[in-house]
């Protein structure tokens, strides 16, 4: 019975991560599968997520800034917005680069913030990082209290996935795919282009920090290797491609398929022979470079390919298939 | 309607475009001409503004808009199509069209979670709008089909719907019968002159086949080396030595 027990509490920490990771793919989803924006630094965003929502809810500390110890929706909001700004301000100087470029200019970004959560210690503690963040529910019992917890991230994903297949589908969608198909004609086509690279920047920056913030929360400590940019960089752009780019269900079916892989690798390697367990964290990264290569050659666009919606035609009674 | 003064245009050493000043008078098939490197297109981009000049003045309708975005000059009335087709590959050919309107409240991303009602309607107008470009192009039939699989005669049709797509007032056309069929050039020598007669488009031409510029433009500028070398009808045009010169002779070293 406590075998079963094991295993019931281990899917739900598989899915609560499956669910978080959904939301770090789904905000990539809108900046690379819509838009075409090579964001390279979810992990920066990722972080400061986590960090705000941290600070703002921890009890006083003496090792780093707190003691606001704000409603979990207030942190969240503020999570959002702050990464948005920051968004902004990023996309200001670097939306401009081409796709190559802005890759570069992302991971760098990303790099930067990493160090200051690093250095500044006064506000993050440094590399010893957050601890005794407050989880939601947490007073309930075991395991309800993990429950719940999933039940949370759960609806967020599809609150999230509803919001975003809408925007896909809209008008909004359709100059986004436009951008990314042929600039030029799209601003041609009188739209301006820099506006909506920005908001598809922004907009994904957010959720990238609400993913952080529930992580936050989840593992009530947060230090700077959350800010490692495979787990939460290379690992989001394998779930999104393997997933498939620019589908939504794609994305929230990578996450959740791809954390079940690199989550199992652990268990995998966690039985190898003492001589390679020291070498356990590459064979892992090996595995999910194996398990990429595998299903891009079975899908080579993704499990869930893009389906732009067709317009609905009208209706012309005048005129039959067979007239033509 | 649209006056050029004194415009140049310099990438690096390069003058691709010097001193140019000619005018565009409102109600006209306007032709563009002149050999390879004449700086044709430049100038054309620096009309939709896609290029900023390096100097020199562009007054449409009474203000200055050299430098200005190019989606400044589509809300303007400017619009231009492209001498490769830029289609959107993945997007239906109803798609292509059907993003081009301005002032879409669905563009809005906000709007389409709040004011699904007045998104659907003016969806709805964009829809039949576009369904109506296709059928004056007659590729209805073409409408559900991805833009990326269009023949090339094709996506220049879609190239000139796109123009139809918003009220505009200047349309630039860069080469819209290149590579195109002898009977499809036809059509789309008489779409021109309709969309001036039904919709009071002005438009500007740029043409190698001179019996669609002869057939279609008055006046025709002829620009060379970056300047204009004469502007008149095309009789004058096909009399005049230089013109022949630019075209046989000095063309040759651009």
């Amino acid at each position: 019975m406590d075998q079963f027990y094991g295993i019931f509490l281990y899917v739900i920490s598989l899915l609560t991560m499956g669910g978080i990771y959904a939301i770090l793919a789904l905000g990539l989803n809108i900046q690379w599968g819509f838009t075409g924006l090579f964001n390279a630094g979810i992990a920066g965003f990722f972080a400061i997520g986590a960090y705000v929502s941290a600070i703002l809810t921890t009890a006083p500390s003496a090792r780093h800034l707190g003691g606001f110890e704000v409603p979990y929706v207030v942190s969240f909001l503020v999570a959002m917005i702050v990464s948005g700004i920051i968004a902004w301000g990023v996309g200001k100087v670097c939306l401009k680069l081409r796709a190559d470029y802005l890759a570069i200019a992302t991971i760098g970004i990303a790099e930067i913030f990493r160090l200051i959560l690093k250095n500044e210690t006064w506000a993050t503690n440094g590399p010893r990082g957050v601890s005794m963040i407050p989880k939601p529910f947490e007073s309930l019992p075991e395991p309800w209290n993990q429950l719940a917890f999933l039940g949370l991230i759960l609806a967020t994903v599809v609150v999230i996935y509803f919001l975003l297949e809408t925007a896909r589908r809209s008008p909004w969608g359709r100059v986004m795919t436009a951008i990314r198909e042929n600039e030029k004609s799209a601003m041609a086509a009188g739209k301006d282009i820099e506006k909506f690279r920005m908001e598809a920047f922004v907009v994904g920056c957010m959720l990238m920090a609400l993913a952080g913030a529930f992580i936050a929360h989840y593992l009530k400590f947060i230090g700077p290797n959350a800010t490692d940019p495979m787990t939460s960089t290379f690992l989001v752009w394998v779930m999104l491609v393997v997933g498939g780019s620019a589908n939504n269900k794609g994305a929230i079916l990578g996450a959740f398929l791809m954390w079940t892989i690199w989550s199992a690798s652990e268990i995998l390697t966690s039985r190898l022979p003492d001589e390679l367990a020291i070498r356990t964290a590459y064979i892992r990264i090996f595995l999910i470079g194996l398990a990429l290569q595998i299903f891009l050659q079975r899908y080579p666009k993704g499990i869930f390919p893009e389906v732009r919606p067709k317009p609905e035609r009208r209706v012309n009674p005048a005129e039959t298939p067979a007239s033509r | 309607m649209l006056t050029i003064e004194n415009l140049n245009k310099n990438f690096g050493g390069l003058q691709a475009v010097r001193n140019c000043s000619f005018e565009i008078k409102e109600g006209t098939i306007t032709g563009l001409i002149g050999p390879n490197g004449a700086g044709k297109t430049t100038t054309f981009s620096m009309i939709a503004g896609e290029l900023a000049p390096t100097s020199g003045r562009i007054v449409f309708e009474g203000k200055d808009i050299a430098g200005l975005p190019t989606h400044e000059m589509f809300h303007r009335g400017i619009v231009r199509t492209f001498q490769i087709p830029h289609e959107f590959a993945k997007m239906t050919v109803l798609e292509n069209l059907m993003v081009v309107p301005p002032e879409q409240p669905g563009e809005r991303l906000f709007a389409n979670w709040i004011s699904r009602g007045q998104v659907k309607r003016r969806e709805r107008e964009v829809r039949d709008r576009a369904e109506d470009a296709l059928e004056f192009l007659s590729i209805s039939h073409l409408g559900d089909e991805q833009a990326g699989n269009l023949s090339g005669g094709q996506k220049k049709l879609l190239e000139l719907g796109r123009t139809m797509m918003t009220d505009a007032k200047l349309v630039l056309l860069d080469e819209p019968g290149a590579g195109v069929n002898p009977t499809l050039l036809l059509k789309i020598r008489e779409m021109i002159s309709r969309l001036r007669e039904e919709r009071d488009y002005t438009f500007c031409v740029i043409e190698h086949d001179m019996d669609l510029i002869a057939s279609l433009c008055d006046p025709v500028i002829v620009l060379a080396e970056g300047t204009v070398l004469m502007q008149g009808h095309m009789t004058e045009v096909r009399s005049n030595p230089d013109v022949l010169d630019a075209y046989l002779g000095g063309g040759e070293e651009n």
